[in-house]
């Protein structure tokens, strides 16, 4: 039986060390800056001054006091926007990725637990989702829904259901021939009821080690659709449109891509390797 | 039982396409903006906007408009472009060429370089060249081809400019080839300025899409590897003299090669759903790119013929990849 409890937390200091505090602390920090962006950026995002158009870095020449990682096309501060744009990117992997969880680990665990019918609509359904590119899919829902946080959040949600659904239910079968889950039906409990008290705790250590990985996807999927400029209104500052723009002008500010993209790196590291940590955590076998 | 095996994974393939067609059928036509209203000139009267109505099939019921959708496309026949005016099939498959090409020579790179770095995994086993191998690529791993593709961007854009960052090939080149496969029809012919060009255009982009399935190529591989190192076989070759490099080329690998193979079917079509944006990040002229295109100027049956093939193209993969692995692998064949 997997038994969450014999993984104690000695084991996250030790044996995991590095792999989980290390992307714990940079998701604190880009957590920090979108929380008090207004109180730690040192401009206005969205301030435009073409007297200060395309300034170079603090460590170059030319740079401006104030404009510590520089300007973009239209004098606006590259700073500024990455910490403002850190909301938007931790707000939508947040509110997307738990969607998601929620939607497609109830899907998995329904799938899993009863079979039948249940099963083949469900796994059909995944088949012909799979059939998508999730980009194009993505692109095409929020060109369907219209621009906006929703539909971001809505379209991340509508694609990736698959992938909790496809993990969750592999594992909701197993632990469904369990003895434990035997014991408390013939104890007298409802079916629907062993599903969420006694399956659900124990698919959960996978669920959690999903969310972060969606988590990250989730930003990179608002990074793309800011990129290909379907994401939220062109004036909020996100990571992807500031790396579009970097995009378009890299043979004169190349700062203006370099900064965002670090920025998303580095986030996008971090949940994964957050994710990846975590699983092999719970994962008996694995550790 | 073998027959009977295929039979229902054709079937299953079926349903799978005819529901890729019903989603993508509803989703376009759910769509709001008026893609008719789009063409006509302002001022256009009401009888113009029913006349291209009826042109176009908008102003039957949604069950018929599908059926007639359907069956055009059976027949190969896709609709015509809002926006370029010019039949949807002749539109994708101009473009086809150059996805496909990017997408197999990104495979190539990922299966050399995933192949090379679990060789070398497995040879240094045990030192701190695997952990440092196995670091770098769950590393690798972890950041998706978009990404790649704007370090790319920034690095052979900005640091060292030798490669271009965007379209297929060189724009000066006169190509009048009768594909536009310019890699393969361009060896055919000995044009082999036009596939340098293609392929210093490409290389980008293609290592973009090439580096996460290399990692995990390299360590699924390398893991598969590793364990083949352990059975009788290998230590029967390692007693006859052969060298450790040798026995693992010559003798595990063709037996670690096999679960290795099955994955990469798998990633293949992840790969080629990556070329979409990659391909929009490096101007390329694709499918992806002009299905971008496509959906921020609401061109419905261009829309609809992108998704459609794309949806077909990997169906037919995955199903490629499990008949595959069913004829090779002898424990599946008798299931």
């Amino acid at each position: 039986m997997a038994d969450v409890s014999t993984n104690s937390p000695r084991l996250i200091l030790t044996d995991t060390n590095f792999r989980l505090w290390l992307p714990l602390f940079w998701i604190g920090l880009i957590a920090a800056a979108a929380l008090f962006a207004p109180l730690i950026a040192p401009q206005d995002p969205l301030a435009q001054d073409l007297m200060m158009e395309r300034l170079p870095p603090f460590f170059m020449e030319g740079s401006e006091p104030g404009y510590w990682l520089g300007t973009d096309s239209l004098g606006r501060d590259v700073l500024s926007r990455i910490i403002y744009g850190a909301r938007i990117a931790l707000f939508v992997s947040l509110i997307a990725a738990t969607t998601t969880g929620i939607f497609g680990s109830a899907l998995g665990l329904i799938a899993g637990y009863y079979g039948g019918w249940a099963d083949r609509v469900i796994s059909r359904l995944v088949d012909i989702w799979m059939a998508f590119p999730p980009v194009l899919f993505a692109v095409l829902l929020v060109a369907v829904m219209g621009t906006g946080l929703g539909s971001v959040i809505a379209a991340i949600a509508l694609i990736d259901w698959t992938r909790f659904a496809r993990v969750i239910r592999a594992e909701t079968m197993v632990q469904a021939r369990m003895d434990y889950v035997d014991s408390a039906r013939i104890g007298g409990a409802r079916r629907a009821a062993t599903l969420v008290s006694e399956i659900l705790p124990n698919v959960m250590p996978s669920i959690i080690a999903l969310l972060m990985l969606e988590m990250g996807i989730a930003v990179i999927v608002e990074a793309i659709l800011s990129f290909v400029n379907l994401s939220i209104s062109s004036d909020d500052p996100t990571w992807g449109s500031m790396i579009a723009e970097g995009r378009g002008a890299i043979h004169f500010a190349w700062w203006v891509l370099l900064f965002p993209l670090i920025a998303l790196f580095m986030t996008v590291l971090s949940f994964s390797t957050l994710g990846e940590g975590l699983k092999q955590h719970f994962d008996p076998v694995l550790k | 039982m073998l027959l009977k095996t295929v039979f229902v994974r054709l079937l299953t393939t079926a349903i799978t396409l005819f529901g890729v067609a019903i989603v993508v059928f509803v989703l376009v036509r759910v769509a709001p903006g008026n893609p008719i209203a789009m063409m006509l000139p302002p001022g256009a009267t009401e009888k113009d906007i029913a006349a291209l109505n009826a042109v176009y099939g908008f102003d039957k019921s949604l069950a018929e408009q599908f059926i007639i959708w359907l069956g055009g496309v059976l027949h190969g026949d896709f609709g015509t472009s809002i926006t370029l005016r010019q039949p949807v099939a002749e539109l994708v498959l101009g473009r086809l060429p150059a996805t496909l090409e990017l997408s197999s020579i990104a495979l190539l790179l990922a299966v050399a370089l995933g192949g090379c770095v679990a060789v070398i995994g497995a040879r240094k086993r045990g030192t701190g060249t695997e952990v440092g191998l196995d670091l770098t690529s769950g590393a690798v791993l972890s950041v998706p081809d978009f990404l790649w593709g704007l370090i790319f961007v920034l690095v052979f854009g900005v640091l060292w400019p030798v490669l271009s960052i965007s379209g297929r090939v060189d724009p000066r080149i006169d190509i009048d080839f009768t594909t536009n496969f310019y890699i393969f029809e361009g060896l055919l012919r000995g044009r082999l300025d036009v596939v340098g060009s293609t392929l210093s255009h490409m290389l980008m982009p293609a290592m973009s899409l090439a580096l996460p399935l290399a990692a995990m190529i390299a360590q699924l591989l390398k893991q598969n590897l590793k364990e083949a190192l352990t059975q009788d076989y290998t230590t029967l070759a390692r007693v006859r003299g052969f060298s450790e490099t040798a026995v693992i080329l010559r003798e595990a690998l063709r037996n670690a090669a096999l679960p290795t193979l099955a994955l990469v079917g798998v990633q293949f079509t992840f790969l080629i759903g990556g070329t979409v944006i990659v391909e929009r990040l490096f101007a390329f002229e694709g499918l992806g790119n002009m299905a971008i295109d496509a959906v921020i100027n609401r061109d419905l049956p261009l829309i609809q013929g992108i998704v459609l093939l794309f949806a077909a193209l990997f169906t037919v993969i995955n199903l490629l990849v499990d008949l595959s692995y069913t004829f090779l692998n002898p424990r599946l064949r008798h299931g």
